[in-house]
Order: C-alpha cells, then sequence, then structure tokens
C-alpha cells in the first residue's frame, strides 16, 4: 500500500509547484480514489518533533482510527490538516489538487474538511439550532451572511440533523446548558451540517456514557462510505468496533497500519503503546 | 427583517418615548415656552443632552466591537476625535474672519504666522467635504490598523494595549503645532455652521436632535446587524473563534467590518459632539477618555447596545452632577462605580433590570 501512496504525492509536488494558483479554489479530486495524502511531514517546536517525516494517505470512504501515546502527534497531525500549523517539510493534499499547506483555516474548512476538537468545541451561549445553523454549508463571506435567510429546505436540513445527533428536543436550548455527551453530539452535528468530504475527529467519545458511545460507533459507521472520517481515540474498545484500518502513530511518524489484530500484535507497538 | 425581530412592543414604546421627547416636548418647551416661565427648558439643558447623546453613539459603536465581537478597543476616543477634528476644520474655517486676529485664517495659523493652509486643510470650507473627511478619516485610519492587526491575529489584552499605544501616540501627534491642528489648544471660538450661526437655542436645538436621529439610526442598525446572521456569526467568534474559522468563516473580515463600522460612526458622533461643545483638542484622544468609553458599557451591560448607550447616559450624567457640585469626588466617583460594576454588576445596569423583572 505504502508504495502506491507514496507514488502520486511526488507526481502532484511537482504539478503543484508549476501549476500553483489552480489549487487554491479546486474542487476535491478523488480519481485516484484517495482523499488525503500526507507525505514527509515534519512539524517542530523549538527543537521537539512533533512530526517527523510523517507520510499517511486515506482513502475516499474509508474509516480510519489514528492511535498513538501522548505526544504521539496526533493532533499536531491534524493542525497540519486543517491548517493551524505550517509543516517545516513535506506535502499535504486534499484530493489530487488541493494543496493544503498554502490554504487558511477558513478555506480548508471551506473545501470540505471538518475537524471536531478534543474538547468540545462549540458555541455556549448560542442555541443548539443556531450552531448548526452557522455551521452549515453556505457562502460565508461578510456580505452574504449579512442578508442570509433560512430556506425551508435548510431549516429542513437543520431538523433533519437534530434529529440524527438525538437533540430534536433541545434545539432552543443554549448549547452551553447541554451534558458534556450531548456537546460532543452537537459538534458532530456542526461537522455534518459543513457536508464535509473528510471529518477529523479527534477523540470523539470522552466522556460519553455507554450508550452514547455505542450509537456514536453506529453513526460513525452509516457515515463512513459517503464521508471519510478519521478518528483518533484512545477508548480501545470504541476502536476495536468501528476499527476496519489502524494506523498507529509514535514520537511523529508511523509505526504500524493494518487491521486491529494486526496492529495489536506488532511487537513495536506493543512495546511503545499496548503493552504499557 | 421585520420590525418585530429588531425590538419588542415596549422597546418600540421606548425607542418612540424617546423620540417624541427629544423631536417633539423638548422643542416645545425650549424655543416655545418663554423664558420667564418655569416651564422653559434651558438651552443648557439641551446642550447637555446633545453632548450625552453624542456619547450614547459612541457607547453603542464601542458595544459592537466589545460585547458583541469581543475586541475590546481601549482607543475609540481617537476615532471619536478624529472625526471632530474633520468637521473642526470646517468650523474653523465658518469663522472667517470674525477671529481675535479679524484675519480670513484661522486664529492659531496667523499667530503661527502661516501664510497659507497646510495641504490637508484643502476644500475645507466646503460643508460635505469635511463631514466626508469626518467618515473617511476614521473608518479609513480602522481599516489600515484593524487589517493588518488582525490579519497577524492579535487579540485579547495585546490589541487593546495596542490600541491604547495608537490613541497615545496620536494624541503626542496633535499636540505638535507643525501638524497643523492648533496644536495643544485645538480648534475653538467657533461661529456659525451652514452661516447660520451656533449659538442660538434654534441651532442648538437641532444639533441635539440631530445627535438623538443618529443615535436612534445606530441603534436601528446596530439591532439589525446583531440579530441577522452576521451578528451571530461576530458572536461565535467572541466565545470560540478557532471554531468559527474551522466552520469555514474566514473571522478576518467578520471583525474588520464590525470594527470600521464602529469607528465610522464614533467619527460621525465626534463631528456633532464639536459644534455642541465648542471645543476639540488632543485631551479627546488621551487613554483615559478611551478608557472610559469602554466603563459607560461595562456599566450600561456589555452586549446590550441599549444598555450601552444608557450606560453612557447616567455615567455622564453623574459626571456632569459631580463636576459641578463635588468636583474633586468625580474620579473617586468614577472608580468606584467601575469597581462595583465589575464585582456585582457583570451585566451592567441592564443586566440589574433584567434579573428584577425575571423574579
Amino acid at each position: 500500500m505504502s508504495g502506491a501512496a507514496t507514488a502520486h504525492p511526488a507526481a502532484l509536488g511537482a504539478a503543484g509547484g508549476a501549476g500553483g494558483a489552480r489549487v487554491a479554489t479546486g474542487e476535491l479530486d478523488l480519481t485516484h480514489g484517495v482523499v488525503l495524502y500526507l507525505e514527509g511531514i515534519s512539524v517542530s517546536f523549538d527543537g521537539f518533533k512533533a512530526l517527523d517525516n510523517l507520510s499517511l494517505s486515506i482513502d475516499a470512504g474509508e474509516l480510519r482510527c489514528l492511535i498513538g501515546p501522548n505526544g504521539a502527534g496526533k493532533t499536531t497531525m491534524m493542525d497540519v490538516i486543517t491548517g493551524k500549523t505550517r509543516p517545516d517539510a513535506g506535502t499535504a493534499f486534499f484530493g489530487q489538487t488541493i494543496d493544503l499547506t498554502r490554504l487558511s483555516e477558513a478555506q480548508i474548512a471551506q473545501a470540505c474538511i471538518g475537524r471536531k476538537f478534543q474538547k468540545p468545541t462549540i458555541f455556549e451561549r448560542h442555541s443548539v439550532f443556531e450552531n448548526l445553523e452557522l455551521s452549515m454549508k453556505a457562502d460565508k463571506r461578510v456580505r452574504k451572511t449579512l442578508f442570509a435567510k433560512l430556506s425551508a429546505d435548510e431549516h429542513q436540513r437543520i431538523q433533519d440533523t437534530l434529529k440524527l445527533i438525538h437533540l430534536e428536543g433541545e434545539s432552543a436550548r443554549t448549547a452551553g446548558l447541554l451534558s458534556h455527551g450531548q456537546k460532543q453530539w452537537l459538534e458532530i452535528g456542526m461537522l455534518l451540517m459543513q457536508e464535509p468530504r473528510l471529518l477529523l475527529l479527534d477523540e470523539p467519545v470522552a466522556g460519553m456514557s455507554d450508550e452514547e458511545t455505542e450509537r456514536t460507533a453506529e453513526l460513525f459507521l452509516s457515515l463512513a462510505g459517503k464521508h471519510s472520517l478519521v478518528v483518533v481515540e484512545h477508548d480501545m474498545a470504541f476502536v476495536s468496533k468501528i476499527a476496519r484500518k489502524v494506523t498507529v502513530l509514535h514520537e511523529g511518524s508511523v509505526i504500524a497500519e493494518g487491521p486491529m489484530e494486526q496492529v495489536q500484535n506488532d511487537p513495536r507497538v506493543i512495546e511503545v503503546y499496548l503493552g504499557r | 427583517m421585520t420590525s418585530a425581530r429588531l425590538y419588542g412592543p415596549k422597546g418600540w414604546a421606548l425607542l418612540g418615548a424617546f423620540a417624541a421627547f427629544v423631536f417633539v416636548v423638548m422643542p416645545i418647551f425650549n424655543l416655545y415656552v418663554p423664558q420667564e416661565s418655569s416651564f422653559h427648558m434651558s438651552t443648557y439643558w439641551v446642550t447637555l443632552l446633545g453632548k450625552i447623546l453624542c456619547y450614547a453613539i459612541v457607547a453603542v459603536a464601542m458595544d459592537l466591537v466589545w460585547g458583541y465581537a469581543g475586541i475590546l478597543s481601549l482607543g475609540h476616543g481617537l476615532f471619536f476625535a478624529l472625526g471632530g477634528y474633520a468637521f473642526g476644520m470646517y468650523l474653523m474655517r465658518q469663522i472667517g474672519s470674525d477671529g481675535q486676529y479679524r484675519q480670513p485664517m484661522p486664529d492659531f495659523m496667523v499667530f503661527l504666522d502661516w501664510k497659507e493652509f497646510p495641504w490637508h486643510w484643502w476644500n475645507s470650507d466646503s460643508f460635505w467635504w469635511c463631514a466626508m473627511l469626518a467618515v473617511v478619516v476614521p473608518g479609513l485610519l480602522a481599516y489600515v490598523f484593524g487589517y493588518f492587526a488582525f490579519r497577524s491575529r492579535v487579540k485579547g489584552v495585546y490589541f487593546s494595549i495596542i490600541t491604547q499605544a495608537l490613541t497615545f501616540a496620536a494624541m503626542l501627534a496633535f499636540f505638535r503645532n507643525a501638524m497643523g491642528f492648533g496644536g495643544n489648544n485645538g480648534f475653538t471660538d467657533f461661529r456659525r455652521i451652514l452661516d447660520i450661526p451656533i449659538a442660538t437655542p434654534q441651532m442648538r436645538m437641532i444639533l441635539c436632535a440631530t445627535s438623538a436621529l443618529l443615535l436612534i439610526g445606530v441603534l436601528l442598525l446596530g439591532r439589525w446587524l446583531v440579530t441577522s446572521k452576521f451578528g451571530r456569526v461576530l458572536a461565535a467568534i467572541r466565545d470560540a473563534e478557532a471554531r468559527v474559522m474551522f466552520c469555514g468563516y474566514d473571522t478576518m473580515y467578520y471583525k474588520l467590518f464590525v470594527w470600521t463600522l464602529s469607528a465610522v460612526i464614533c467619527g460621525i458622533a465626534g463631528a456633532l459632539y464639536v459644534p455642541q461643545v465648542g471645543i476639540i483638542n488632543p485631551s479627546e484622544m488621551s487613554p483615559a477618555n478611551s478608557i472610559e468609553i469602554a466603563i459607560w458599557v461595562a456599566v450600561g451591560g456589555r452586549g446590550s447596545l441599549a444598555g450601552a448607550a444608557l450606560g453612557a447616559g447616567l455615567v455622564n450624567g453623574a459626571k456632569s452632577f459631580f463636576t459641578q457640585n463635588y468636583p474633586e469626588y468625580w474620579l473617586f466617583f468614577l472608580g468606584a462605580i467601575f469597581i462595583a460594576i465589575t464585582l456585582f454588576l457583570p451585566q451592567g445596569v441592564l443586566g440589574l433590570v433584567n434579573r428584577f423583572r425575571k423574579s
């Protein structure tokens, strides 16, 4: 798998360098069936290598779980993909054409990458409905937002999402008053309103009850296929429930990748992570 | 956008009552009730109210950026003063040859032995030109400053300190005679607007009513903004800016828009303020003045436009009372209310009113 994954970005890097202007607003191009390419990404903070020559590719429609001990670079990797952190070296492509290292956070979000933070980050003082309204896919420039009005269609979409995240009865409630698990769900709902092609989910079931975790697993499995998902999680029970393919990060690079059973039996993984 | 969305019936009634008072009751008791009558409202009160209304407009502008977008400016006095100076140039030209030196140039230029107007006084005898400058100069400065500050993601207390430094630097610049703005004396001794004498009850009333009209306009515009999706995005930026960015909004432009609008509103308020108080000098740009604007908003209720206007009215009403009766205690009182508000009334006076209404 790694052979195929490395071939594309190398070719792309050249194309991106030549036709720089083209990448900024390009449509997501999934011709090779790969939604995300990371190639040789390195990030260091004051000499500490948070990511060290990390390479990873995610297929379109895939549900990938990412595990690794604290400090392995999982959150930094998400920061690179979403434009919050610029890599010192390496390339990050969304589909075949969109160079993520050149776009701002807002542009990356508009290109349909949604991110859920480790700590649920919602608009606490807005109602649940407004939280979904604000994150809905729309023209998000100032001029359009000033005069924006919800169409019946958009209203319906919000209602559908409310149902999906089991918050129909809480529509008018101030989001800050929700339980921790409900906040997690609301944030997932906000991501879905963006109609993302790729969802990055940082510890989505932290603080959820067993039943909520169960429902989240079902939700993610139903989303895979139509969307691509990258889930960072410490909850091994949850990971083994949803995982098809697991990637293990350690000290900023990938040390193992494959089905859950294979990864669990990998001696290096046992050494750095599972064995402790 | 229906009127019901902007304000409830009570809100509209209050706004209507305020309009009726300024546009009908005040003119009658000021202009038509004879001065001997005990019902006569003296022009002193008209001018005082007009001045406070200008402050209220500034408070609403401040609340838009602070209460809604979470950007605490400690330099809003600068935009207010720039609007005042821009319109003040026109007022200086309207003095004509009636100044102390009986010369066609403003007194301070005669005193400095200047033979011709500096370049930035070009066309300053035109009312519309100076009125336009009062809008454009604060707006442009805010836009350029805001562009670099927001692009560099300067936030929180760092932003506040830079705005404070900006107004302080401008004050030092305006103190210099070479700037061509009258140095530390600034502009004063105004006589006319549009060739009509300022010091008449009619003109005072017109200026006060114009200030009231602007306040009402700003309240409606501000209310429309904060109840729109734009306003919800602003409040979201205040509470969780990173999330807003990851939702696909370029937050810089949202902040830049409301910041520039706020500065423009302050500039217009400054232009209306100067003819009413009869003076503009660099002390309007002193850091303390800008901090006071934040205090008005905190007292009235941050995050409520009407509350901000109310706060400006209460603090300045108290200021007029104290400076006339107990001038040495005013600053102690101001400090005390700020401490009391911070400790006991985080939602300001309006928050207190709302708490009583609920219980």
